[in-house]
């Protein structure tokens, strides 16, 4: 057990050791690919990809390393608790599995695979910084770190001006969105008179009670920050053309890197160091998730380009998520937790085989380009299916046991309604994802159609690692469901009572008036 | 046979066709159906020994296990049956071969994948009916849907994409408020106990105030009745049926439509017994149940596709155990669950017969036939017995189930029942014209008189069916025992924990009577400590010797 004493700087190193060791990684193969390519350019060798695995590798293994780290007091700009490690092990999920089929894209599309994995790695800084603050400014720079490299990502195909229009869009956007950011914080700083968030918590009770109209702007400022980063209905605007454009490696990643980091920072924010304002934020987030539930799913039934119709998806599974906020208990936040690993899995494992089944330039990825594919690709059929089962909430998949989490702790504090309302939008899903798996067997490819090549063994490795994880996961989830109860259990800073399984966290409960008349019963509280 | 009283049979029997399937994808093209036929036979032979080793004395759950699963949330891995499952899971075992042998000239592509999909649904089919755990159920229920939706899309007929996805949003429109009703019972669960639990017996526990009762049923209820089909929500079962294989349609009406009934009795009825018996719940329930059987007969008898014909027939045999189960009287019950038997048997074989004619004409259209009697004589003695099974002639097995069904909730809701009553003169209607018109109109034409007699194959395919249509015809007693004892379990719950029911609907005044007029059971009779001597006749036994002197 490693004591950690953020009086000494030096600690810090330690306590971001993970962040540390993937800095480095980026750093090295940045300027080490520079000199050995050249003057002249040429693509970079295969050490490239080698060096980022083992640094994600060598990450993987400080953050276990971590969840025997203790912080002294709690002063410190970053926590050193399992919540922290668990949303590293997400993140880090996310930025391996894309790094070990990305290289394919790039070598496919003639990109420089050097700077590719070194934004991928910076990025992944930045979500981490993002999920480990305890500081305002901390937050927001691990934000900023995060979402410039994305831009950068996202206008990766650089030849391709699909990607150069979706990187300017999710810039301009992303912008205003950070700016909206900032001055909440600043907002938010004003009434509590304080940027570290473990101060926050206890200066806003008051403020909070008295209807302070600095905290409540400055809470909806953060809202809309937020609320474009996970890209919650009315904010996800750029998302369907974000996601689209981009090279799909990307989209995936997008997708799951940096909505769970950005998902696991408002978590905290907004159930514990926030808890004491929770009438001001509940209402907006009952409305957030339940637009973000309806919005989306409705309008991905129209579509007729599967990468688009992910990226919708991945904005409804955000409302789905924002049920577990909503929920703000115990068993709330460990569903959103479990479902966001879920979610990583599904949703990078889809995005990868659509990237494969897209072929060169990104260009086939229309539903009717998966004509056959289950007969043509068997594994990649199969595969598919399994994503696309998991995200529509079928058993026995991870994205189902996930489901009914969600759904557990919404009943558990009486929020029928949105439950009700996530198991309908998903009735709705079900129609657009088993299109796809029609599409994929139970029509034929024209006779015309290009073969589709045989994958190579990064893209194996990543969608078999994804679509096992959710089998898995789904047959047997109580090992993960111990480490987010755990994870959680090290973020309520109020005691656990006698029954950590159904313990609903104690000040958070109250429920927005226009909530709780249609909500059913109501535990009590232990 | 040790392994039978031990508790792993049923385990046996989810993990052999599992097993199976996995065989079968990994098999050469051709070996498929070898592999698929084996296991199916295999799964059949195992599952005999649960009906002669059943012990008709108790209602509890037998050749039981319970492992712990998911330890947190409290679900287990428990299955069991009972004698309300028993016959249920005996009849997918029974069909299964049948269907798989059934399919051997239809499939010509794919073999693999297909018989690989008819092994996961088995298990999918063989878990809903044994599991005890809420948790485990809505898997096996779910797990039910993706196989069925590949063999309709990938193997069925010209609008197979349509009825594929509409089967699938149907049913799994239902479903998912039920699993919204599943987590409100186990958060009842946690409030009322501490912990939260997913098991069946747990949840029977809980006293749950009405309004939330019917809230939960109907939840429960809409999953059930689209399964059924209850008569509005059966517009996905035609289009399934005809688009689906032969073997498709087989499982469909055989073992799938059973699921919705099956429902009812093992959860809304005895988890809910409040709302279930809410006199306007009731009466909707009875009044749809009786719609369904009129409304599909008239619907059958204008059908051109013998296919669809069958289809309906299937809604109307469905709205029968419907009245059946919802009089709420032993024998109700009892004939409503032999009737999902029977109603598999004999749908499943016109199914069968239909899927022969088609693989020889390429057509179902029932114009397009005529005097094939005397290409076929076979065949059209298999049909002749089946429709008249799938009628209710006495001496064949639908009329036990019927006559039960009719006798039994005439008590209770005797107008309902009279109406009903026409619906048996209205299967005689649709039914043997189609039987006529196929066998022994003038055989015209040219196609026809080209016709083959059934071959080995399909003549053993048949044969068995045809066996038990008469074996249960004149001897239901060995089925309609192993259900008494869970049947009047079923009956003292409603009747302790029911709506006290004041007027029934339908009835006259004078019929204010308590839901069940057999003499009250003793709740020693239940349990396992007076365990029935073989000799003495439980009262449903009695009522089944009657149809047996009138069927001989």
């Amino acid at each position: 057990m490693t004591s950690l004493d953020f009086s000494s700087h030096g600690d810090y190193l330690i306590a971001l050791l993970p962040e540390v060791i993937l800095a480095l990684t980026a750093m090295i193969i940045l300027l080490v690919d520079v000199f050995r390519r050249g003057p002249g350019g040429g693509q970079s060798g295969a050490w490239v990809g080698h060096t980022t695995l083992l640094g994600l590798a060598a990450a993987v293994v400080a953050n276990a390393w971590l969840l025997g780290a203790t912080a002294v007091g709690d002063g410190g700009l970053v926590s050193v608790d399992a919540y922290r490690v668990v949303a590293n092990f997400i993140v880090l999920a996310a930025t391996l599995l894309t790094a070990v089929y990305a290289g394919e894209y790039l070598v496919r599309e003639g990109l420089r695979i050097g700077e590719f994995y070194g934004l991928l790695l910076l990025a992944s800084v930045g979500m981490m910084i993002l999920v480990a603050a305890r500081d305002l400014i901390v937050l927001f720079m691990g934000l900023e770190l995060m979402s410039i490299s994305v831009y950068v990502l996202t206008g990766f195909a650089r030849h391709d001006p699909r990607s150069s229009e979706a990187a300017l869009k999710y810039f301009i956007v992303g912008a205003f969105a950070s700016a909206f950011l900032l001055f909440g914080i600043a907002l938010v700083y004003g009434a509590a008179g304080s940027m570290r968030l473990a101060s926050v918590a206890g200066q806003i009770a008051e403020a909070s009670a008295n209807g302070d109209l600095i905290l409540t702007a400055g809470i909806g400022l953060l809202l809309v920050g937020f609320g474009f980063k996970i890209a919650a209905v009315p904010f996800h605007m750029w998302t369907p053309d974000a996601y689209q454009g981009a090279p799909t490696p990307v989209t995936g990643y997008m997708a799951t890197g940096v909505k769970a980091a950005a998902f696991v920072a408002l978590l905290r924010l907004l159930t514990v160091d926030l808890a004491a304002a929770a009438p001001i934020w509940q209402t907006a987030i009952w409305w957030l998730a339940l637009l973000t539930m309806i919005v989306p799913n409705l309008i991905a039934l129209a579509q007729e380009d599967v990468k688009r119709m992910l990226a919708y998806s991945s904005v409804a599974h955000a409302g789905y998520l924002l049920v577990g906020v909503m929920a703000s208990s115990a068993s709330g936040r460990a569903a959103a937790l479990f479902y966001l690993a879920a979610y990583t899995l599904m949703t990078v494992g889809a995005f990868a085989i659509v990237h494969h089944v897209a072929g060169r330039g990104d260009l086939k990825s229309g539903l009717m380009d998966f004509r056959g594919l289950g007969w043509r690709r068997p594994w990649v059929g199969v595969a598919l299916v399994v994503f696309l089962l998991s995200l529509a909430g079928f058993p026995p998949t991870a994205g189902f046991v996930g489901k009914l989490f969600l759904l557990r702790a919404a009943i558990d504090v009486g929020q029928t309604a949105l439950a009700v309302t996530l198991v309908l939008t998903s009735l709705v899903a079900y129609y657009y994802y088993l299109r796809v798996v029609w599409k994929m067997y139970f029509e034929t490819a024209p006779s015309e159609a290009e073969e589709i090549p045989s994958p190579g063994a990064g893209f194996r490795l990543a969608t078999a690692a994804c679509a096992i994880g959710l089998l898995f996961f789904g047959l047997f989830p109580q090992t993960a469901l111990n480490g987010m109860r755990r994870a959680e259990a090290d973020l309520a800073p109020s005691p656990i009572v006698a029954d950590p399984i159904e313990n609903v966290a104690g000040p958070t409960r109250s429920l927005p008036p226009n909530v709780s008349a249609s909500g059913g019963a109501e535990s009590t509280d232990p | 046979m040790s392994i039978y009283e031990s508790h792993w049979a049923l385990t046996l029997l989810l993990v052999v066709p599992m097993a199976g399937a996995v065989a079968c994808f990994l098999a050469p093209e051709a070996r498929a159906k070898g592999v698929a036929l084996v296991t199916t036979i295999v799964a059949f032979l195992l599952s005999l020994p649960l009906f002669w080793s059943f012990d008709t004395g108790t209602a509890a759950f037998q050749n039981t296990v319970s492992a712990s699963w998911i330890e947190s949330w409290g679900i287990r891995y428990a299955v069991g049956v009972d004698g309300i499952s028993l016959l249920m899971v005996l009849l997918t075992t029974f069909i299964m071969p049948l269907s798989v042998a059934g399919s051997f000239t239809y499939i010509r592509e794919r073999e693999r994948a297909f018989y690989g999909m008819m092994l996961i649904l088995m298990t999918g089919m063989i878990g809903t009916f044994v599991a005890l755990d809420l948790f485990l159920f809505f898997v096996f229920w779910e797990l039910m849907l993706i196989p069925m939706y590949f063999l309709i899309g990938i193997w069925g007929g010209e609008r197979r994409i349509y009825s594929a996805v509409k089967f699938f949003l149907y049913t799994a429109a239902g479903s998912l408020l039920m699993l919204v009703a599943i987590v409100v019972l186990v958060h009842l669960h946690t409030q009322a106990y501490g912990v939260p639990s997913f098991g069946y017996e747990d949840l029977l526990r809980l006293e749950i105030p009405g309004t939330t009762q019917l809230w939960l049923f109907g939840a429960f209820g809409l999953a059930f009745a689209v399964k059924v089909p209850i008569f509005p929500f059966h517009t996905w079962l035609p289009d399934a049926h005809v688009e689906a294989p032969t073997a498709g349609s087989v499982i469909l009406a055989g073992v799938l439509l059973k699921m919705g009934i099956y429902g009812f009795l093992r959860f809304g009825i005895p988890l809910f017994p409040s709302a279930a018996t809410h006199p306007t719940v009731l009466g909707t329930l009875l009044m749809l149940g009786l719609v369904g059987i009129l409304y599909a007969a008239w619907v059958a008898a204008v059908q051109p596709d013998a296919k669809k014909l069958i289809a309906y027939t299937s809604v109307a045999h469905l709205g029968f155990v419907v009245i059946g189960v919802f009089g709420f009287t032993v024998q109700g019950l009892e004939g409503g669950i032999l009737q999902m038997v029977n109603h598999g048997i004999s749908t499943g074989a016109l199914f069968l017969l239909v899927g022969m004619l088609y693989e020889r004409r390429h057509t179902r259209l029932i114009s397009e036939f005529g005097g094939i009697a005397r290409r076929m004589p076979f065949f059209a003695f298999a049909l002749v017995v089946v429709a008249l099974s799938s009628i209710g002639l006495p001496g064949t097995n639908g009329f036990v189930g019927e006559f039960l069904i009719l006798v039994g909730t005439f008590r209770t809701h005797p107008v309902i029942v009279a109406v009903a009553t026409t619906g048996v003169i209205f299967a005689a209607c649709y039914m043997l014209p189609m039987v006529q018109r196929i066998l022994f109109n003038p055989l015209e034409r040219d196609e026809n008189k080209e016709l083959t007699d059934l071959s080995g194959r399909e003549r053993a395919i048949l044969a068995p069916i045809l066996v038990l249509i008469v074996l249960i015809g004149v001897l239901p007693g060995p089925f309609l025992e192993r259900t008494s004892a869970s049947v009047e379990a079923l009956l003292e719950r409603v009747e302790t924990q029911g709506h006290v029911v004041t007027t029934t609907i339908g009835a006259p005044a004078q019929a204010e009577v308590s839901l069940v007029h057999v003499p009250v059971v003793p709740v020693g009779v239940t349990g396992p400590a007076e365990p029935r001597s073989p000799g003495r006749r439980s009262p449903s036994g009695q009522d089944a010797a009657r149809p047996d002197g009138e069927g001989e």
